[in-house]
């Protein structure tokens, strides 16, 4: 139980403890070993995980510099669970697809670097939605469980992230956001998942899925593992020609008093929303009513362009970006006596079906007599959407929504019917669009299931959501563990 | 519907079970709904803001270490190259014969777009050696190989060299410009697709001037300049060329190395124009150092559009686009064939096809490629892994300072010098031959004098392009040495031959050689006196009347010389001695 509970501890309570030499990142690695062994077979969270005798050396290595008082950054010995779409030496890269099943990256993606730096380990890669298309984690070779319930899905595409963190198996992780896919996950979860503005964290060693859209982002416990995890991977990267210069999140500043802040709340949201949801939502804007804040619903006309233009989009760069799976470089191929045929067949057999659609789809948007209707007017609308969202932030600190209009769907649910599980990332896939920061964090439970609250700022002010988040999160002062010792094997 | 999936799974290059074909359609019924609601989105005015524009970078090399990684994940690999299956083999089309006869009742359409690979050291969008010929994939790294997860950052010295053709060829530089992804598929291309620009190109309008059959002026126009980054290269194994070969090596070092696409208009109308553009084309981008002009290389590359339309018809006629062309002789044969075969089927009362077709320099034909039905849909769309490239006024105008002048007009100059039209056009186009021509006028005021000795000796012992070793300051004293009649015009052009032979300086081989003429009267004197003194038997035969034995006294004198005595000095000194002698 004691090392159950060592798995299950945030990042402050972590390095409290580690400060005073009263655990050890042994102790702490053993913990989430003993959490894996006993529940991954059935969660499903990991792809690949670090081999135990290196995770130990790397973890005696840190106690050594804990012990000097020498430790690197606070992270120094905490252990990192990474989306199987970003690249970290030591692992291949798999995307989830048989495509990539064999694929030994070359090159390391930026913020692992920076992640090493700091002194953390990746621990292991999680599973995902195949090359992060899906918002189940059910494209998937192996299938990830939401460990609140494990007849629902954990989310996605992050759901094998958010897992890993939701049990204990890793004290924190790693995602990728493109159109929710780190946010959602973290609101199935219970967890905290947050969005960076476009170019705030390099992309330089992720496999693209929407460029355009794509970030890396945290998925931890808490608020506040959330923004020192983000310290160590943002920044500019000479490799990442649409990364930019950011400010560092001031830590000491989350505590600041958010009365007189200034939030909006869009107004149609409603109609999409699960009641039970709702109710949620509304216990949560009271909460940050009584924490002083100035809460005003606002008219969003731009929500009815928000899913068409995400998906247009989005498939659209997929198509393109998943073009460079022909079977000569690298990952499988299937032989043949032909080019052309090599190409097709390696790429026919190779792909999941969904992945498969959204290629055809987003060349479908591209091709010549379609590019003007599709793309070009897609590419219209978000910028609507981002001139909106402009004018909103010159009178508002932030947006609130739910995170997701319903809490983790039941398995195989959204099989059959993909329209109902694109009006799903209604919520999200405004801030992928506008570039924009966005957090979720847990605000309540239904039926046994979390309920996620968004919150959304102007770009590069992480620090404003974030400043929000963490006090809402005291206020809100619960645990959001998962009934684990519940769970059947 | 049925053919549109089709054609979609042709360009995404998936094929589908009937289940999911189902779903695919549902889906695109979905996505019908989305264009129509996003078709009323109203529009929007977001500020484009200078500071966002694409990072550029230095142009060093930075090899990347470990190729052996990358290549450890090819599926198959011979030699450091990646092994694929052949192309798809299609017919090749039955030739039919040729009317040779002119025909006078069409007119000939031609543009060109002209490839040219940028003289950087390093590629376009990564930091990979641009060297040619180094073992097949050494100079690749993440990025030109297309891996998973790697981005493109821009060189910036591509770019400045781009701008430099754009100016030289009186383009309007483009504050903004835009990359977009052309997609295709084939094995050369890493991507699948290749990173290049379009509508919003960095240079647009502009024109060559060039010398048309007449020897008139005549400014070709141009509809834009475009910055793109080349292909991979691929040996066909097996076969001598793409067809029918058994597999193909790839090899990526040429990918991302930076090319300019010089787009024309349909502003040449015989193959000789569209030969002296290429000519003039080539002057301006070696003479600027923006290309190194090797078309065997393939540095520098070419494609014709060629169509025929009545005389008088304002529509342009089917037009059928013509590839490899790798000299200035193929670019002349392919057109002029091009022409006469579409003659022949316009002529037949038939139609041209859309056709892209390869010219064969053996052959010294074309053959089709492809035609437009299975001509490529490239999907453009702009590169979401770059910025906008936004140039700034400055930089414009910094370099344009920079322009040297332009080929015609140092034509020009150099026959106001007084050169003939043939030798200023020569120089014209060998820049560097032009330039040392102008070091040595510097210092040798006589145009006509150097370009003698130039033209019918210096050249006749370089090979083409070759470097002069004799530096301005040595052919300049050289010259004056001839004029002070120092040295005979026939021991100069042995001068110049012993020079290149002994890899020396002109002065070096005159003074080692000890070469200049005795031109002083009064040792000539003293020999020519030696000399009569020596043969009075001689001197008397020619004072009895015998004065045919005059020659054999400059013999005698060149003798004793060495050969180095003024011819004429000593013919002048002999009358006077001999007449002198005869008078005393």
């Amino acid at each position: 139980m004691v090392s159950r509970g060592l798995a299950q501890l945030n990042l402050k309570q972590l390095t409290t403890l580690l400060k005073k030499r009263e655990i050890s990142c042994e102790e702490i690695l053993l913990a989430h070993l003993d959490v894996i062994e006993k529940y991954d077979s059935c969660l499903g969270a990991f792809l690949q995980c670090g081999g135990r005798k290196d995770l130990v050396a790397l973890a005696q290595e840190s106690d050594k510099r804990w012990g000097n008082g020498e430790n690197i950054s606070l992270l120094d010995g905490i252990f990192v669970a990474v989306k199987d779409n970003i690249h970290v030496d030591g692992f291949l890269t798999t995307c989830a697809s048989r495509i990539l099943n064999n694929y030994r990256p070359p090159y390391e993606a930026t913020c692992i670097e920076k992640l090493r730096q700091s002194g953390a380990v990746v621990l292991g890669k999680t599973n995902l939605d195949e090359f992060a298309m899906g918002s189940t984690t059910e494209n998937s070779a192996t299938v990830t469980s939401n460990p609140w319930n494990v007849d629902h899905v954990a989310g996605g595409s992050s759901g094998g992230s958010a897992v890993a963190v939701c049990s204990g198996m890793s004290s924190l992780a790693l995602g990728s956001d493109t159109g929710g896919s780190i946010r959602q996950p973290a609101s199935f979860c219970g967890l905290v998942g947050l969005k960076p503005s476009y170019g705030r964290v390099s992309r330089y060693g992720l496999v693209a899925h929407a460029s355009s859209l794509d970030q890396i982002g945290p998925i931890t416990k808490d608020v506040y593992s959330a923004a020192q995890l983000l310290n160590v991977i943002s920044g500019f990267d000479n490799k990442d020609s649409t990364s930019v210069c950011s400010d560092r999140i001031i830590l000491d500043e989350l505590q600041r008093d958010i009365s007189g802040k200034k939030v909006a709340v869009l107004g149609k949201i409603s109609s999409v929303v699960d009641p039970q949801v709702a109710l949620c939502f509304d216990r949560a804007q009271k909460t940050l009513k009584e924490l002083g804040v100035i809460i005003e619903e606002i008219e969003f006309p731009a929500f009815d362009y928000v899913v068409a233009a995400y998906y247009l989009i989005s498939t659209a760069e997929a198509s393109s970006n998943l073009a460079r799976y022909d079977g000569v470089k690298y990952g499988v191929r299937q032989e043949c006596k032909n080019y052309q045929q090599m190409l097709t067949a390696t790429r026919s057999q190779a792909f999941g079906k969904e992945v498969k659609k959204r290629i055809l789809l987003g060349n479908f948007v591209l091709s010549s007599g379609y590019y003007d209707a599709y793309y070009q007017k897609a590419q219209k609308a978000r910028g609507y959407i981002c001139d909106l969202l402009k004018d909103i932030f010159n009178k508002y600190d932030a947006i609130i929504t739910p995170t997701t209009p319903t809490t983790a769907f039941k398995k195989g649910e959204n099989e059959q019917d993909f329209m109902k599980t694109y009006t799903a990332d209604i919520t999200t896939v405004v801030a992928s669009l506008a570039g924009i920061p966005a957090i979720s964090l847990p605000c309540g439970l239904v039926d046994g299931l979390p309920v996620g609250l968004q919150i959304m700022g102007k770009m590069l002010e992480e620090q404003q959501i974030l400043n929000i988040a963490y006090q809402f999160e005291k206020a809100v002062a619960r645990d959001f563990s998962p009934p684990l010792g519940k769970m059947t094997r | 519907m049925e053919k549109q999936i089709e054609s979609l799974m042709k360009i995404s290059g998936i094929e589908i079970t009937d289940t999911e074909r189902e779903i695919l359609e549902e889906e695109l019924q979905v996505f019908l709904q989305y264009a129509q609601i996003i078709d009323k989105a109203p529009d929007y005015q977001r500020k484009e803001i200078l500071d966002d524009s694409q990072l550029m970078v230095e142009d060093n090399v930075t090899p990347w270490p470990n190729v052996d990684k990358i290549l450890k994940n090819a599926p198959a690999l011979k030699e450091n190259s990646y092994l694929v299956p052949p192309q798809q083999s299609r017919s090749k089309e039955e030739l039919k014969p040729c009317d040779e006869s002119s025909d006078n009742d069409w007119e000939v359409v031609i543009g060109l777009e002209v490839h040219a690979q940028l003289c950087t050291s390093s590629k376009l969008f990564c930091r990979c050696s641009t060297k040619f010929g180094n073992t097949a994939n050494v100079n690749t790294c993440p990025v030109c190989t297309g891996q998973p997860g790697a981005l493109p950052v821009l060189n910036k010295e591509a770019v400045r060299l781009a701008m430099l053709a754009g100016l030289a060829m009186n383009c309007e530089i483009n504050t903004k410009s835009v990359f977009v992804r052309k997609n295709y598929f084939y094995p050369d291309s890493p991507k699948s697709y290749q990173i290049s620009q379009f509508e919003q190109s960095l240079c647009s309008g502009g024109f060559l001037t060039i010398e048309d059959e007449l020897g008139n002026n005549r400014d070709i126009h141009l509809n834009r300049i475009q910055l793109e980054e080349d292909a991979g290269k691929m040996i066909h194994v097996g076969a001598a060329g793409i067809w029918g070969a058994q597999a193909s090596a790839v090899d990526f070092n040429r990918t991302s190395i930076p090319l300019i696409e010089i787009v024309s208009e349909p502003d040449m109308s015989t193959a000789y124009e569209a030969k002296e553009y290429m000519i003039m084309l080539r002057t301006i981008l070696v003479s600027m150092g923006i290309c190194d002009g090797n078309m065997e290389q393939g540095s520098l590359r070419c494609d014709a559009n060629v169509s025929l339309r009545k005389k008088g018809d304002l529509e342009l006629g089917v037009r059928a686009e013509v590839k490899n062309l790798n000299s200035f002789k193929a670019i002349e044969r392919a057109i002029e064939y091009e022409i006469k075969r579409q003659a022949h089927i316009l002529k037949n009362g038939e139609h041209v096809e859309q056709q892209t077709r390869l010219w064969d320099d053996n052959k010294q034909k074309t053959f089709m490629m492809r035609t437009k039905e299975d001509s490529h849909d490239y999907r453009y769309f702009s590169d979401p892994d770059l910025q906008p490239l936004c140039i700034t006024k400055e930089w414009i105008n910094s370099l344009r300072k920079e322009l040297p002048q332009m080929p015609l007009e140092r034509k020009r100059q150099f026959i106001k010098f007084g050169l003939s039209q043939k030798e200023a056009t020569y120089l014209m186009h060998n820049c560097n031959y032009a330039d040392y021509f102008v070091s040595v006028f510097d210092l040798y005021s006589s145009a006509k004098t150097i370009s003698n000795w130039f033209f019918s000796e210096i050249l006749s012992y370089v090979n083409s392009q070759a470097f002069i070793h004799i530096t301005a300051q040595d052919f300049s004293c050289f010259l004056q040495t001839i004029d002070r009649g120092e040295i005979s015009g026939k021991i100069g052009k042995q001068v110049i031959k012993d020079a290149f032979h002994d890899n020396k300086g002109l002065m070096q081989i005159i003074e080692e050689k000890q070469l200049r003429q005795i031109n002083d009267e009064k040792i000539i004197t003293s020999i020519v006196e030696r000399v009569l003194s020596e043969n009075e038997k001689q001197v008397t035969l020619f004072r009895g009347g015998k004065t045919t034995i005059f020659g054999y006294f400059v013999g005698q004198t060149m003798k004793i010389s060495k050969g180095k005595a003024n011819p004429s000095i000593v013919n002048k000194i002999l009358r006077e001695k001999l007449r002198c002698v005869d008078t005393s």
